[in-house]
């Protein structure tokens, strides 16, 4: 059981590292938007005597940003793309658990996001001079990873319902303007009024204040609160992805 | 003992379509089986469901007398499929061992790859094979577990004279080594060449089931058309060794396996024709002689 899971997940990680597009992508657009929003006023204080800098913000939301795009974008198109290739139909006569298949795609897409991560740490200490303790960019890096759940089932939901070459479109029509909801790019209190009433209950809102909760930026709710929204969001979208599952392979494997 | 595959009235219908009715058939241990019919007839109906990849809608497939869902049943057979795809930006040698992990006792890796003629590609990604070596990569796939059961789909599409040639004698390799082997096929001359058994199938039903021999004798081989000026009487074709005879007016269209004395006797009774035509029966022809016409 334990080579199955190695062998897969290593197929996993060779074609995933195999597509430099979708590497550049998820590894660099972060770093742009950080330069973008965070590089100006890196070192002054968010808000009057504040602790905490416009650098260690900005690149708290980019963080949250990544981590759920990597997921969202992983999932979505690597089973819109089997699905378009039928390579699920292999699978299926093969002797792979289900359980061992997804469970190398999650190691991959976290390994994946924490390589971005990482990245996007070291870009932000050097270039903006963000300096937290390790135990703080720990912390970061660990709710984030955990707090992704959720954005898994979105991905699964994505790659059961939409096809190859519509994916990226969708996926991005989708998580994009989410991500704008939800005040990574802009705050909230700087958003329209009807979408700042609507921020709160996205689900990137409360995945991205566990990141800013984490680097000290006082949240409007408690991290127990934001794990909860996350959870209901979890059951919601595996809920969607399942629907999809079963929609999908009702019409190919009945 | 148990059959290795076996179907128990075996019904699968797509919609208001039935595709395959009322089915049963098993395959003994060790035999190589070919499934024979034309485009449609219900053969890759019938090898999804011993694979388990489609629900039978009444009746059972079972192999070595188990559910083939379950994953300790998969892991005694190795399947190579008509449509189905893999990772393209993996190697050869890389999709090989992502294969071999998914079973017990697998084939070492090298073996693999050679059985399947592959040593030259071993290190190119699929995307870059041509169209008969990704199929001998699929080959290579399904046997890299070392199964007891082979299902091959088709197995000889889009491979060039060679690769042919060299792809049925893995096969027989595998054969000898007391594997079963599954394999459908439109051509009558493979399942010949190959199958100690065959199975034809036609439009759901499984419609001859012997020896090669005993399916060629049975199939008629030739079919013999002309025109005649006068309308001909069915009376003036009576006792000729044809399977079937078609009597349109003046066109006259006769399936048979033995044309030479189907000529000469047509010529003996004088019978009128014109553009006389002689030629090998494609498969569907064929069938149609087996089936008795419609």
């Amino acid at each position: 059981m334990a080579r199955i899971f190695l062998m897969q997940t290593r197929a996993e990680m060779l074609k995933f590292w195999r597509v430099p597009a979708f590497g550049f992508f998820s590894l660099g657009m972060p770093l742009i938007i950080f330069a973008f929003f965070g590089l100006r006023q890196a070192t002054q204080p968010l808000y009057p005597h504040a602790a905490i800098t416009v650098g260690m913000y900005v690149m708290a939301s980019m963080a949250a940003y990544t981590v759920g795009n990597v997921m969202v974008f992983s999932f979505g198109m690597a089973l819109a793309i089997e699905r378009g290739q039928k390579q699920d139909v292999l699978l299926r006569a093969s002797p792979l658990p289900p359980s061992i298949y997804v469970l190398a795609k999650v190691v991959n897409a976290a390994v994946f996001a924490l390589v971005a991560l990482v990245v996007l740490f070291l870009f932000a200490h050097f270039a903006a001079s963000v300096n937290l303790g390790l135990d703080t960019w720990a912390t970061l890096a660990g709710r984030l990873l955990l707090g992704s759940i959720p954005f898994i089932g979105l991905g699964l939901g994505f790659g059961y319902l939409v096809g190859p070459n519509a994916a990226p479109a969708v996926i991005n029509f989708v998580y994009l303007p989410i991500a704008f909801a939800s005040g990574i790019f802009i705050p909230v209190n700087q958003l329209p009024d009807f979408i700042r009433g609507l921020a709160p209950y996205l689900p990137l809102h409360p995945f991205v204040e566990l990141g800013w909760n984490a680097i000290g930026f006082p949240t409007d709710r408690s991290v127990s609160t934001d794990i909860l929204y996350l959870l209901v969001y979890a059951v919601g979208f595996f809920a969607l992805a399942v629907w999809a599952y079963r929609r999908d392979t009702a019409a190919k494997f009945a | 003992m148990t059959p290795a595959i076996q179907l128990i009235e075996a019904t699968k219908k797509y919609g208001s379509f039935e595709a395959l009715k009322s089915v049963s058939f098993a395959i003994e241990a060790g035999s190589l089986v070919a499934m024979l019919g034309p485009n449609g007839a219900g053969k890759t109906t019938s090898i999804n469901l011993m694979l388990g990849l489609r629900r039978p809608t009444s009746g059972r497939a079972l192999i070595f007398g188990e559910d083939p869902r379950r994953i300790a049943t998969r892991q005694r057979f190795g399947a190579m499929l008509q449509e189905s795809g893999v990772p393209q930006l993996l190697k050869v040698t890389e999709l090989v061992q992502m294969f071999r992990s998914y079973y017990p006792k697998p084939l070492p890796t090298d073996l693999v790859i050679k059985l399947a003629g592959l040593e030259e590609k071993a290190n190119t990604q699929v995307k870059d094979l041509s169209g008969g070596q990704t199929q001998r990569l699929y080959f290579a796939l399904a046997i890299c577990g070392d199964p007891e059961i082979l299902f091959l789909d088709e197995p000889t599409v889009g491979m060039d004279v060679e690769g042919r040639r060299a792809f049925l004698s893995a096969i027989r390799d595998f054969s000898a080594k007391g594997k079963t082997i599954l394999l459908t096929t439109h051509y009558l001359e493979e399942a010949d060449e190959l199958a100690q058994r065959v199975l034809v199938i036609d439009r759901g039903n499984v419609i001859a089931d012997g020896s090669p021999q005993e399916i060629k004798s049975r199939v008629a081989g030739s079919k013999i058309s002309f025109t005649s000026s006068a309308p001909v009487d069915a009376a003036a074709l009576k006792d000729l060794p044809v399977s079937t005879s078609d009597v349109a007016d003046h066109r006259v269209t006769l399936m048979t396996n033995d044309p030479q004395t189907v000529l000469r006797e047509l010529f003996r009774r004088n019978i009128d024709m014109s553009n006389l035509e002689v030629r090998g029966a494609d498969l569907e022809e064929a069938f149609l002689s087996l089936t008795g016409g419609h």
